[in-house]
């Protein structure tokens, strides 16, 4: 069984460098004292702490609540005690700090009562929620939340589904390691994908460099009661991209700006696939994932590590060498430097690359570009990354923009290839935080013009309601007063009306005083004057009273 | 639970209303040039061009009756935007209107203040809630640093933060290291 295959534009031939660590078993890394938990592990929405500093907490129990749609929870990896809820270093190239919850392990790694789902059972919408409360999310490297991908929308269905096993990036092998082990279980997990996707075919791409990983899951599609396609693919970096992925195998291109559901296909991550069994299946949520640890160690090779685990310790069970320059989160293409080794694996975490300057010798100082067009040549978006580069470089970020800048994967084949050694991609990514940000700034201008007009809309009624009250008022009065000269006889000119106004004023004032003085008190006999006396006293005092507030509101 | 959702969609769905009208019913008719200008303007509605606002400030310039160079937010490169747009030489900000500062917000010590209602009345964006005799709050991702509310506080409770850069407002910087090399 053969299928046509297609050629994506551009891409790359680095080193490879899996074998080394490949070949080796997967081994279980020991369980740390601390684990340190980011709370910002995957796109989207920050998961909400839901535990307090001192709680014990199981392993598996949730400690982060997903706060939104595109959001998924975080777990204890283990058992424990929560010891600080605050910033900690996270594997960011910024080096910034970000949320974590931190928790001592009393080494009982005891699990939280956890039970497998019956999906068949379930509502869609259901299951998704359950998936997104287990922490589900591309462990491909975009760590795009599952339950989000797993939601057909309006379409019903996605008829292809692929399941990515290119792995294209040099040094990794997590996947290819976990498809060799664990193919059975990977593909438990496509069941569950195509329940919810309402898929009917069903690919799975594999490297052509991978043998030992085509035949495991060749031998897994056997054994399962719906067609599975196992595809080797030529090794190609970046073949192993979502879209480059969907091109080889489909022809299709993903139009600019459109995500792949648009053109009816789906693509995960053969390691998503199997965390979604593990969930499914036995009720555990995303606690661990397999991380390679090669480059410049002693034993370059896959561990199953608990997330949350720090760096330094995996390195240090690989065996760290002196020489060391450098370490990378990802691999050489795409990975970023990590700001130091105290950082935790994170559910992003597929490879920890430790460089030295042997097999990473520093590179070249860069030179202008000679526009050579190497760089358009190799690159996979089939975009131009000189004129990228020219615009990124000045700030002209609306021309970038112009030339699809968005359309740009990073992965770096255009900065593999140049002449000039341009770290061209830094720029890119430059660029693109750049336009992030401004638009952000934008949408905090419209917002403070749309409330300061709003006010002043609100301020404006305000006082045209303070002045119709007024002018209905005077009216009233002007209407009793002009019926009451017509009683009278007289035709009253609108000055007349002002004086009768003043008049009618003065009348009122004079009569009030004569209520505050009443006349009728001058024959009365003791008993009464008395009780008079003794009411005016309390009058006075109330009056007394009333002023004292109204005269703290008037000046305060 | 129910009542309250319903109650928050009621509201959301009344100031919808109210602000959809009021943006048809007020919107400013005419000048258009004022208007790209007032687009460009960082609308903290902060008075330090000299106008009571951006939009006042868009439109003098549209006018010809003030220059392009008093708004300090917007900064140097807020005139290099309007001398684009006008088709003029870009100047230095006059610093006779102020300096450019580090996006802040306001931030009211709860403990002192008195509930005064000063500082609302003062709000050019409506962001702080309260009300008589109760403490005020400013409602920090609605407020734009114009610190407008910071004089008529008769307690002093009230001081601007700077924000300070995290995670999700983390920038790429300009890989500058390289072109200094290039040059
Ligand atoms: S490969 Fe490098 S030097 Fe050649 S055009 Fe591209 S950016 Fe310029
Ligand atoms: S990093 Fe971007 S511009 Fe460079 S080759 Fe890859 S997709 Fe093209
Ligand atoms: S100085 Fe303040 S009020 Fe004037 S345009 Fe700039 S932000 Fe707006
Ligand atoms: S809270 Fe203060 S600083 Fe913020 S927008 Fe309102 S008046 Fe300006």
């Amino acid at each position: 069984m053969s299928r046509e295959l297609f050629k994506f534009k551009g891409g790359v031939h680095p080193p490879e460098h899996k074998s080394e660590s490949s070949t080796h078993p997967i081994h279980a890394a020991p369980l740390p004292r601390k684990l340190v938990i980011p709370l910002r592990q995957h796109i989207g929405q920050v998961a909400k702490p839901v535990v307090n500093v001192g709680d014990r907490v199981l392993k598996g129990q949730m400690i982060g609540a997903a706060d939104g749609y595109i959001s998924a929870a975080v777990h204890a990896s283990s058992s424990g005690v929560v010891t600080a809820i605050d910033l900690q270093p996270v594997p960011h190239i910024s080096g910034l700090p970000d949320l974590c919850i931190s928790i001592e392990t009393d080494s009982r790694d005891e699990w939280i009562d956890h039970a497998p789902l019956d999906y068949q059972a379930m509502v869609p919408a259901d299951l998704r929620m359950q998936l997104r409360d287990l922490g589900l999310a591309g462990l491909g490297g975009a760590v795009f939340p599952s339950a989000a991908k797993l939601d057909p929308g309006a379409a019903h269905s996605c008829p292809t589904l692929i399941l990515n096993g290119g792995e294209c990036e040099p040094w990794i092998t997590c996947d290819d390691v976990l498809m060799r082990h664990h193919a059975d279980e990977i593909l438990q997990g496509v069941a569950v994908m195509r329940h919810l996707l309402g898929s009917t075919g069903i690919l799975v791409g594999i490297e052509d460099n991978k043998p030992e990983a085509i035949a495991a899951m060749q031998a897994a599609a056997q054994k399962v009661d719906f067609a599975v396609e196992v595809v080797a693919v030529p090794t190609i970096y970046p073949g192993g991209g979502a879209k480059q992925m969907i091109q080889t195998l489909t022809g299709k291109q993903v139009p600019s700006g459109k995500l792949s559901t648009d053109i009816g296909i789906q693509v995960f991550n053969v390691g998503t696939a199997h965390a979604l069994a593990r969930a499914v299946h036995h009720g555990e949520p995303l606690i661990s994932r397999l991380v390679t640890v090669t480059g410049h160690v002693l034993r370059r090779q896959n561990f199953v590590v608990l997330i949350g685990t720090p760096m330094h310790t995996l390195i240090t069970l690989a065996g760290d060498r002196d020489g060391t320059t450098g370490v990378l989160m990802g691999g050489p293409m795409m990975g970023v430097p990590m700001p130091n080794l105290e950082v935790p694996v994170v559910k992003a975490t597929n490879c920890i690359l430790v460089k030295s300057n042997e097999l990473f010798p520093p590179l070249p100082r860069a030179l202008p570009c000679i526009r050579c067009t190497r760089c358009a040549d190799a690159c996979p978006a089939e975009l131009q990354p000189q004129e990228l580069f020219r615009f990124a470089k000045a700030g002209d970020f609306g021309r970038a923009q112009e030339y699809h800048l968005f359309d740009c994967i990073e992965c770096g084949c255009c900065s593999y290839v140049c002449p000039s050694h341009i770290p061209l991609v830094d720029f890119y990514r430059y660029a693109k935080s750049e336009i992030w940000a401004r638009e952000k700034e934008k949408r905090a201008a419209d917002l403070a013009r749309e409330r300061h007009e709003f006010r002043q809309f609100r301020l404006e009624r305000e006082k045209k309601e303070k002045a119709e009250k007024l002018a209905a008022k005077a009216q009233a009065k002007r209407a009793e007063l002009a019926a009451e000269p017509a009683a009278a006889g007289s035709a009253p000119s609108d000055a007349d009306a002002k004086k009768a106004l003043i008049a009618a004023a003065l009348a009122r004032a004079q009569a009030k005083k004569a209520e505050t003085m009443p006349k009728n008190i001058d024959h009365l006999p003791p008993d009464k004057q008395r009780e008079i006396e003794e009411i005016e006293a309390r009058r006075a005092k109330i009056r007394e009273m009333a002023r004292q507030p109204l005269e703290s509101e008037e000046k305060p | 639970m129910l009542t309250a959702i319903l109650v928050m969609v009621a509201i959301a769905v009344v100031t919808g209303l109210v602000l959809g009208w009021s943006a048809i019913r007020f919107k400013v008719e005419g000048n258009p040039l004022a208007e790209k200008i007032d687009a460009i303007l960082p609308q903290t509605q902060c008075g330090q061009c000299g106008f009571p606002g951006c939009r006042p400030y868009a439109e003098a310039i549209a006018k010809g009756e003030a220059d392009i160079n008093q708004c300090p937010p917007g900064g140097e490169e807020g005139v290099k935007k309007l001398a684009e747009l006008l088709g003029v030489e870009p100047k230095s900000l006059d610093e006779t209107h102020g300096t450019p500062k580090p996006k802040s917000v306001a931030f009211i010590d709860e403990q002192i203040c008195i509930g005064c209602t000063l500082c609302i009345q003062a709000c050019p964006v409506d962001a702080i809630s309260g009300a008589a005799k109760q403490m005020h709050t400013i409602i920090a991702s609605e407020c734009t640093g114009c610190e407008l509310c910071l004089p008529p506080c008769p307690v002093d409770c009230i001081s601007m933060v700077t924000l300070a850069e995290d995670l999700p407002h983390w920038k790429w910087k300009h890989p500058v290291v390289m072109l200094k090399k290039v040059a």
